[in-house]
């Protein structure tokens, strides 16, 4: 009995049991490591020329309930990297099926995909409204931040690198070419 | 009785033969939850299948990422760095913690001890599923461990705050002793019901703390001593009847052995990498060849047994569950008692219908 009466008074009196976080007004602090459902990540303001995913549909071959279709487009585009890469003409995830397992981040050698924190995906409608397209996943670098900053500092810091190492060996190519122009350049007299 | 009857805890029904009031025979009935886990698992490769072992004891997901995770490391010849065991023997003691928790929640609720005890046992466990939804991202498919280690680092703060809950967690132990221990209701209903003689639960391979509230002493953190068991000192509590009363006694101990087991891994715990170097996610193809990974569940005994044919996915996959062998000997237990007993007699098996159906 003492013990029934020591919890009951202490629910009015502890401090770390008296709050009741109303919900949807009121929300708790978000948690940096909580996933929900992937989301495709995209550099700039452009969602569709940003997007990261070149298709390489690896983590279609991997994810374990298979909710991840995708269909490659024809046409090509640069990366980060000024590589000409794939990209998607479909990418659909159905949630209804996602288990939140985060196979999908893990595998993807590009860092296109990450695991979101939203959890409001209910819809009166049941079966259309989970089907997420290309269009509805696509979310901006700076949403990657905010949600999850020190994997996001990470991955940016990775990328920076590769970047940064492309140019260089961009440039070496460049002036290797330049000088080569120059050394055969049939306009100019030897010597002057 | 059941599928709808509270103590069933899920999807489960009991076939009883009564005289009177008195149990002449009984047959559990389950399957109504079989989701084909182990051929699924032999369909999708050796990671994929991580995540769907979150799924079998909901519970207890990171006993069964462990147990997972010892028969790969064991077919492909991976070590563990040092971190990550820790972080294994953590995680794992942590989620014994809450399941004798809710367990002991739910016997006393199949008693008639509505709502109270249970809302105290979720209290507590609220605090654990919370450190693991900031280490893993999830409260309970955590799907944190990886052959060769953990998927992530704990993140800063994260060791002080189990170190916190640990701390704290003796005190609310004393308090479920002084509800229940000497009560006299649960004496009554508990003591000399449902008793389990120690020949037969070896026998019957009964593992866990059903087994140990036989009397019988084998528990797989001392035997096998997998992971790094064999640095920390603990006892393993037997029972001495093997009635629920030991079955309830046992849980209870073991608790209090697992805070000092925490308390020794959270004082230990080295810096380093979580991730064997070697190990690969993507096109992970192990020797053909054959393991049998094992560890000590809440449960009991968790096994799985893997055999590879050198492909991207096990050739054959197998569970051993805890809670569906710990369930054979429910007829043995249960002859011979009131049909009242029966509910608290498999809640005292401590089943989770997931596992049971695979």
């Amino acid at each position: 009995m003492m013990v029934t009466a020591r919890n009951f008074a202490g629910s009015y009196t502890d401090p770390a049991r008296l709050v009741t976080v109303e919900y949807p007004e009121e929300r708790l602090p978000q948690i940096e490591n909580a996933r929900t459902f992937p989301f495709l990540v995209y550099d700039g303001e452009n969602a569709q020329a940003g997007l990261r995913c070149v298709a390489c549909q690896i983590c279609e071959k991997e994810c374990p309930p298979q909710c991840i279709y995708i269909v490659k487009d024809t046409t090509k585009k640069r990366d980060h990297a000024g590589k000409l890469q794939m990209q998607p003409k479909i990418f659909d995830i159905d949630i209804s099926v996602c288990m939140g397992c985060q196979i999908c981040v893990e595998v993807c050698p590009f860092d296109a995909i990450k695991m979101d924190v939203a959890f409001e995906h209910s819809t009166g409608d049941r079966f259309g409204r989970l089907l997420l397209h290309k269009e509805d996943l696509a979310k901006p670098n700076s949403y990657y931040q905010r949600i999850h900053p020190t994997e996001a500092a990470e991955t940016d810091a990775r990328m920076a690198m590769e970047r940064a190492k492309a140019e260089a060996k961009a440039k070496e190519m460049a002036a290797k070419v330049a000088k080569a122009t120059e050394t055969f350049d049939p306009g100019k007299t030897p010597g002057a | 009785m059941g599928p709808h009857h509270p103590s069933t805890h899920g999807v489960f029904r009991m076939d009883v033969v009564l005289e009177g009031e008195t149990v002449v025979k009984l047959k559990p009935v389950f399957g109504y939850l079989h989701r084909n886990h182990e051929k699924i698992a032999e369909g999708t490769s050796y990671l994929g299948s991580m995540p769907y072992t979150d799924r079998l004891d909901y519970f207890c997901s990171l006993t069964n990422n462990w147990a997972y995770a010892l028969a790969v490391e064991k077919l492909a010849g991976l070590q563990v760095p040092e971190r990550a065991e820790y972080l294994r023997v953590i995680t794992a003691e942590l989620t014994r913690l809450q399941n004798h928790t809710c367990l002991i929640g739910f016997l006393v609720q199949d008693m008639g001890a509505l709502g109270t005890p249970l809302m105290y046992a979720f209290r507590e466990r609220e605090k654990i599923l919370d450190l693991f939804e900031e280490l893993t991202g999830a409260r309970m498919m955590c799907n944190y461990m990886r052959f060769g280690g953990c998927r992530c680092d704990a993140p800063s703060g994260w060791l002080e705050r189990v170190k916190r809950v640990v701390a704290e967690y003796p005190r609310f132990l004393d308090e479920y002793e002084k509800l229940f221990t000497e009560n006299e209701i649960l004496m009554a209903r508990t003591q000399g019901v449902g008793v389990l003689p120690g020949a037969l639960a070896v026998n019957a391979g009964i593992t866990g703390p059903m087994l140990r509230a036989s009397g019988v002493n084998y528990d797989l953190r001392k035997v096998d001593r997998y992971g790094i068991y064999g640095r920390f000192s603990f006892r393993v509590p037997l029972g001495a009847h093997g009635d629920v009363y030991d079955r309830y006694m046992v849980r209870l101990l073991e608790m209090r052995e697992s805070v000092k087991i925490l308390e020794q891994a959270l004082r230990d715990i080295p810096a380093g990498p979580v991730m064997d170097s070697k190990a690969k996610l993507r096109g992970f193809r192990p020797k053909p060849g054959e393991a049998y990974g094992r560890i000590e569940a809440p449960k009991g005994e968790l096994g799985f047994y893997l055999i590879s044919d050198g492909g991207p996915n096990p050739y054959r996959y197998r569970v051993r569950p805890p809670s569906f062998i710990n369930l054979t000997v429910l007829e043995d237990m249960c002859v011979g008692q009131k049909v009242a007993d029966v509910v608290i007699i498999l809640g005292s098996v401590d089943i989770v219908l997931g596992e049971v159906d695979r």
